[in-house]
């Protein structure tokens, strides 16, 4: 059972329902709708494209193999079985190697606190472990955001493409990038036209870091086992040699010649 | 008689200026630190949700780690590789690797969000974070670069016993410290593996843990010269040049390695047509390479400029400067041009890692003047 949104822009008429949703639901001060911060996990972005608005929403992609939950040195990021990417504040150094990391640039920092910590959406975990929608997905009256099972709202996104092949450019954006992610999008016109990365992103990054990471038990006992050994030789040698010099220093001389 | 007077007093006159110049940056330092501490990192730093991290990270993270790497390789070369003649720069070098990971330490509770959860990694696993590697690998080398230091302790404190233990200790300490140094200097490029799409391409690559590694060992030896040149002039000290000149041909050699390394590895990653692109980060690219890495191996392969004290000195400085421009075009130049904005370090951050440098020089001086690190100790 993992969840997801679909996140439909052909039939978002930016009312910023969801942004305002969220910013009640985490208690969160108003502020600039088209920026993601520590106090705003969703943003609404406007793109004019054809002297026709189309309105964008960015939020936490919860990845199926995230980057974040692969960087943090203490785990504090899990992909859990419910489909969100959940944080654990208590966890977390405050590092920031997951602001670095994550291809969507979505963990944001408490840069004005003396003890800062990173925030991000957490799908409203506990909402759904709950049973209740998201409060994005539950104050969406267009349906432009939709909360599901991911299989679902793939079969969905199918469907609606083929249902109606003049409104939608045929490609559900979350289906492979950054190796999947449980947020998907449909869009009108091709995604890169709205800001979203796709060219080089077909894939997931953790793995780049866990091909070297995992040799590490062998360059560890080889370069181990092979410094070892070699201070055995060169030692060996050297005390050979003592003995020899010190029988006769000339038998040595000639033998050198 | 009355130069002799005038010598010396321009010796008083110029230890109260460096003095002055310590006290001061140790003074701007610690107001920053309150500031960060009391206002948070967005007051204190130029660093932002676009730009998280920046020169604490680039300089104190980055180059502290490889600047100290002298440590290791001379250890290895005295210890394991059996090379005797250097054994008179071991403990310089050991002792500038010890107080480099105290300083890099420092650094990073400066910079981590929540500094008293340092310990946090060692106790809550994550084998599939380099930064998971590299504190744990962190760690251990500086228990590792501990105990290599503390034999010059007892000796200063004649304490027969515990410098024969030790004795037997020291090819496995040595060893492990090899080990652990190979893991996390190389590891510290891992770090940036994950971000293909954002680190610029003439630094991005598949083998950044090699190029660090490499470049680390490099900077090892250029350090031990520069090191050895600094100490030999504060304390009046004969220079072990011919030493000192065997450490430059090595250098040459690895640098020339690393730079072959980089370039084959530009072609295979087919960034060779970026290196002429007419902007400044081609521009910082290439002050990595020319000063950093031509220059010195051109020079130093000449063997009369070797012999020049002078020349080798500014050789090895522009190595350590070039490696300190790659670590920082990586952390910092590279990073800019994906991220979109202008990050420069604010003079908070910037007093900071200066003070970090400034206590670095005076704990080294204190432990020259109290402990046997030359020989015996200088006073």
């Amino acid at each position: 059972m993992s969840y997801g949104f679909l996140i439909d822009t052909t039939r978002c008429i930016g009312c910023e329902a969801c942004v305002e949703a969220c910013r009640e639901i985490h208690g969160h001060p108003e502020g600039d709708v088209a920026t993601l911060s520590a106090h705003a996990f969703t943003a609404l972005n406007t793109h004019e494209i054809d002297d026709e608005e189309i309105f964008t929403r960015r939020m936490c992609m919860h990845c199926n193999d995230p980057s974040c939950a692969s960087v943090c040195p203490v785990g504090a990021f899990t992909k859990t079985k419910l489909g969100p990417v959940t944080y654990d504040p208590d966890k977390c150094i405050g590092c920031r190697y997951c602001m670095v990391a994550c291809p969507f640039e979505v963990p944001k920092y408490q840069w004005n606190k003396k003890q800062p910590l990173v925030q991000k959406c957490d799908m409203c975990f506990e909402r759904i472990s709950r049973g209740q929608l998201p409060a994005c997905a539950e104050a969406c009256e267009e349906g432009a955001t939709v909360f599901g099972e991911r299989s679902d709202l793939i079969k969905e996104a199918r469907r609606r493409i083929e249902a109606d092949p003049d409104t939608y450019h045929p490609y559900i954006y979350g289906l492979n990038e950054a190796g999947g992610t449980s947020v998907l999008f449909l869009s009108a016109v091709p995604i890169e036209q709205l800001d979203f990365k796709k060219e080089q992103f077909q894939q997931a990054f953790p793995h780049l870091t866990w091909n070297v990471l995992k040799e590490i038990p062998n360059v560890a006992s080889f370069s181990g086992l092979f410094m070892y050994g070699l201070w055995w030789v060169i030692n060996r040698r050297m005390e050979l040699q003592k003995i020899k010099v010190s029988e006769t220093a000339s038998a040595v001389e000639e033998e050198r010649s | 008689m009355s130069s002799a007077l005038s010598f010396s007093r321009v010796r008083r006159f110029r230890l109260s200026f460096w003095q002055a110049v310590f006290y001061l940056l140790v003074a701007l330092g610690l107001y920053s630190l309150i500031v960060r501490f009391s206002a948070g990192l967005g007051t204190a730093t130029n660093l932002s949700d676009a730009f998280p991290w920046g020169l604490w990270v680039g300089f104190d993270v980055m180059c502290g780690v490889g600047l100290a790497a002298g440590g290791f390789t001379m250890a290895a070369m005295v210890y394991i590789f059996n090379i005797e003649r250097f054994r008179p720069i071991v403990r310089p070098a050991v002792l500038t690797a010890f107080l480099g990971y105290l300083l890099v330490i420092m650094g990073l509770l400066a910079d981590i969000g929540q500094p008293w959860r340092i310990w946090h990694p060692l106790v809550m696993w994550n084998p599939h974070s380099v930064m998971f590697e590299v504190s744990w690998c962190v760690t251990l080398y500086t228990i590792v670069l501990f105990l290599e230091f503390l034999p010059i302790v007892f000796e200063r404190f004649r304490m027969k016993k515990m410098l024969t233990l030790f004795k037997h200790i020291t090819i496995p300490v040595v060893i492990l410290g090899v080990i652990f140094s190979t893991l996390h200097q190389s590891s510290l490029g891992s770090v940036y593996l994950i971000v293909p799409e954002k680190l610029h391409p003439l630094w991005y690559s598949s083998l950044l843990p090699v190029h660090f590694f490499i470049t680390a060992v490099a900077v090892g030896f250029a350090m031990v010269i520069l090191e050895s040149n600094l100490s030999a002039r504060a304390f009046d000290k004969k220079l072990e040049t011919p030493l000192l000149m065997d450490l430059a041909r090595v250098l040459v050699f690895v640098l020339g390695m690393a730079l072959l390394l980089r370039f084959q590895d530009l072609s295979r990653n087919g960034a060779l047509d970026l290196l002429f692109v007419n902007e400044p980060v081609t521009w910082l690219f290439w002050v990595e390479i020319l000063l950093g890495m031509v220059v010195p191996i051109v020079l130093l392969a000449i063997p009369r400029v070797r012999a020049n004290q002078q020349a080798l000195f500014l050789c090895s400085l522009l190595a350590v400067l070039g490696f300190i421009a790659n670590r920082l075009n990586v952390a910092i130049t590279g990073m800019e041009s994906y991220a979109r904005v202008n990050y420069f370090p604010s003079w908070m951050e910037i007093s900071v890692t200066l003070m970090l440098v400034a206590l670095g020089f005076a704990a080294f001086r204190l432990a020259v003047r109290y402990l046997p690190i030359f020989g015996k100790p200088l006073n």
